[in-house]
């Protein structure tokens, strides 16, 4: 097991955001979090990357308590996140952001050969390069903000939203690409609203309410479910 | 001609120690959004330990001029950078999630106490740098002679101004600040450490302000316990000038504002000196509150 999370506990000032969830992911796995509004999936991945303050459980990824480290040196154990609204620099071009994303490696050769892979599986980032990323459409800042978060070489890369506002044929060649970028042997954990997509991807999924994990099967097994499709894919008569 | 050209050389030199000062506030606003009241007074110190040490070690006869005011420079820039961190660390870092104004008023907390523990170690009165340090010689220029000390000391600024350019612009420290300006939580996930980013700005902008506070001490040859009152709110407009937050825009901003007043001082009249800075920040306020290189960049979102 890659990433192990027991009783997790946040709290936002008064209000409990989530009630103790347990979950656990693999290497090699796309997993996808699904839920609507409020229901604690980007407090689960903010947490997992140290951006909340965890009030109780665990969170451990190969032998290390990851909840008692600050964001940025869980950075350093290669587990980054593409946040939620993509949060790229705006007023730094394509090449800063990409390099910000490597901010942790010391490697020069490293760190070339991931600009290089991301410019592959993103050539419009590459078109762009000098160009300050404030200026880019919604899908070139998506495809910047995974992008910016692979330069580290990641083994588990935390995907928050990635279809958020964009059009639907954008969303279809993102989630390729995020295919592709499991294949290459990067862990996934994608949070998603677009819960028919994320569930064709993923391997396994978990389903949360209200800040509880209410559901957790095979991706197959999910889309096959009547809870699942009538609350999530707009089914199930 | 020769007044003009005389108040733009001498415009340009003020505006020097203006942009150095300017750029400790507009750097601290950039990360924190907040306005560093204390700096006017780190460059008090600045000028005050500039004396001490000039006084107490006794450079100029041992080593010459020259490699004593650039010895003298490091040292003070270290020495205020050292301040300047501490301040963070008592004066801010315990509020940083507290409500804005509460920052805003320890802030002037910090101004009134760096102002006193000044008056309490040196005294109220005015104090002296040597004056016969540094040598009182012209250069002519288009016929034009203009004091030599005008010059280094406008080249001073623009080579430490240069310096922080290259600095913030071509190294990954200095994206790392940017990156900390524009979203904290971001530059979190990319691995940066922004606690120590927020440090290392509270050294840089205390280090340029002290090091004005020197200059000014070496060039005037008068400094007194308050002057980082007048000096930090004229710096302050130029931040405001260039747009706050923006770095090349408080280099701008210091100097165009040293220049205007001393145009305004020789042109209009010096008793109007002051009234025209000022004149300037409320007219940007009112025209262009985000400054002359304020927001530049239209964001999609």
């Amino acid at each position: 097991m890659l990433l192990s999370i027991k009783n997790l506990r946040v709290n936002y000032g008064n209000v409990e955001a989530l009630h103790g969830i347990s979950l656990q992911v693999d290497a090699g796995e796309i997993v996808t979090i699904l839920g609507a509004n409020g229901a604690g999936k980007s407090t689960t991945l903010n947490a997992i990357s140290g951006l909340v303050h965890i009030t109780d459980g665990s969170i451990d990824f190969q032998g290390t308590a990851l909840h008692t480290l600050p964001a940025h040196e869980i950075v350093k154990f290669k587990i980054t996140q593409s946040p939620e609204g993509r949060r790229v620099f705006g007023t730094l071009t394509v090449e800063e952001n990409l390099m910000l994303g490597a901010f942790t490696s010391a490697n020069p050769e490293r760190i070339a050969a991931s600009k290089q892979w991301i410019f592959e599986l993103f050539p419009r980032l590459e078109e762009r390069r000098k160009q300050l990323a404030g200026t880019l459409s919604g899908g070139e800042q998506q495809m910047l903000a995974i992008g910016r978060a692979l330069m580290s070489n990641p083994k588990i890369l935390l995907l928050d939203e990635p279809s958020l506002g964009l059009a639907p044929i954008l969303v279809k060649s993102i989630f390729e690409t995020v295919k592709t970028i499991n294949k290459a042997g990067v862990t996934v954990i994608l949070v998603e609203q677009n819960a028919k997509a994320a569930l064709k991807l993923a391997h396994r999924g978990y389903v949360m309410e209200v800040g509880n994990i209410v559901l957790a099967d095979s991706a197959e097994n999910l889309l096959k479910n009547k809870q699942v499709q009538r609350a999530y894919l707009g089914g199930g008569h | 001609m020769e007044q003009f050209f005389q108040q733009l050389t001498n415009g340009l030199a003020v505006g020097g120690i203006y942009a150095l000062i300017a750029l400790g506030y507009t750097m601290v606003y950039g990360v924190l959004k907040l306005i560093n009241f204390a700096h006017g007074d780190l460059f008090s110190i600045g000028a005050y330990l500039g004396l001490t040490l000039l006084l107490s070690m006794g450079l100029f006869d041992k080593i010459g001029a020259l490699a004593s005011v650039l010895l003298l420079v490091v040292m003070v820039m270290v020495l205020v950078a050292i301040i300047g961190a501490l301040l963070e660390r008592v004066a801010y870092k315990p509020l940083r999630q507290s409500h804005r104004l509460t920052a805003v008023v320890s802030a002037l907390g910090a101004s009134i106490f760096f102002q006193n523990a000044i008056m309490a170690i040196y005294g109220p009165g005015l104090l002296v740098y040597p004056h016969d340090l540094l040598p009182r010689i012209a250069v002519n220029i288009f016929g034009v002679d203009i004091p030599l000390m005008r010059i280094v000391m406008f080249l001073a600024s623009v080579v430490l101004m240069a310096a922080l350019y290259f600095f913030i612009q071509k190294t990954k420290i200095g994206t790392a600040i940017r990156a900390v300006a524009i979203d904290q939580g971001a530059a979190r996930l990319m691995g940066i450490n922004v606690d120590r980013v927020i440090m290392l700005v509270f050294c840089i902008g205390p280090a340029l302000g002290g090091s004005a506070g020197l200059m000014v001490g070496l060039y005037y040859g008068q400094i007194n316990f308050n002057m980082g009152w007048m000096y930090g709110l004229k710096a302050f407009t130029a931040a405001i000038l260039g747009g706050i937050g923006n770095i090349p825009g408080a280099m701008l901003g210091g100097l165009l504002l040293g220049v205007i007043e001393a145009m305004g001082a020789a042109y209009i009249s010096i008793a109007w000196k002051d009234a025209l800075s000022f004149g300037v920040l409320i007219l940007i306020l009112i025209a262009r509150p985000t400054g002359l290189l304020g927001e530049r960049v239209a964001e999609k979102v």
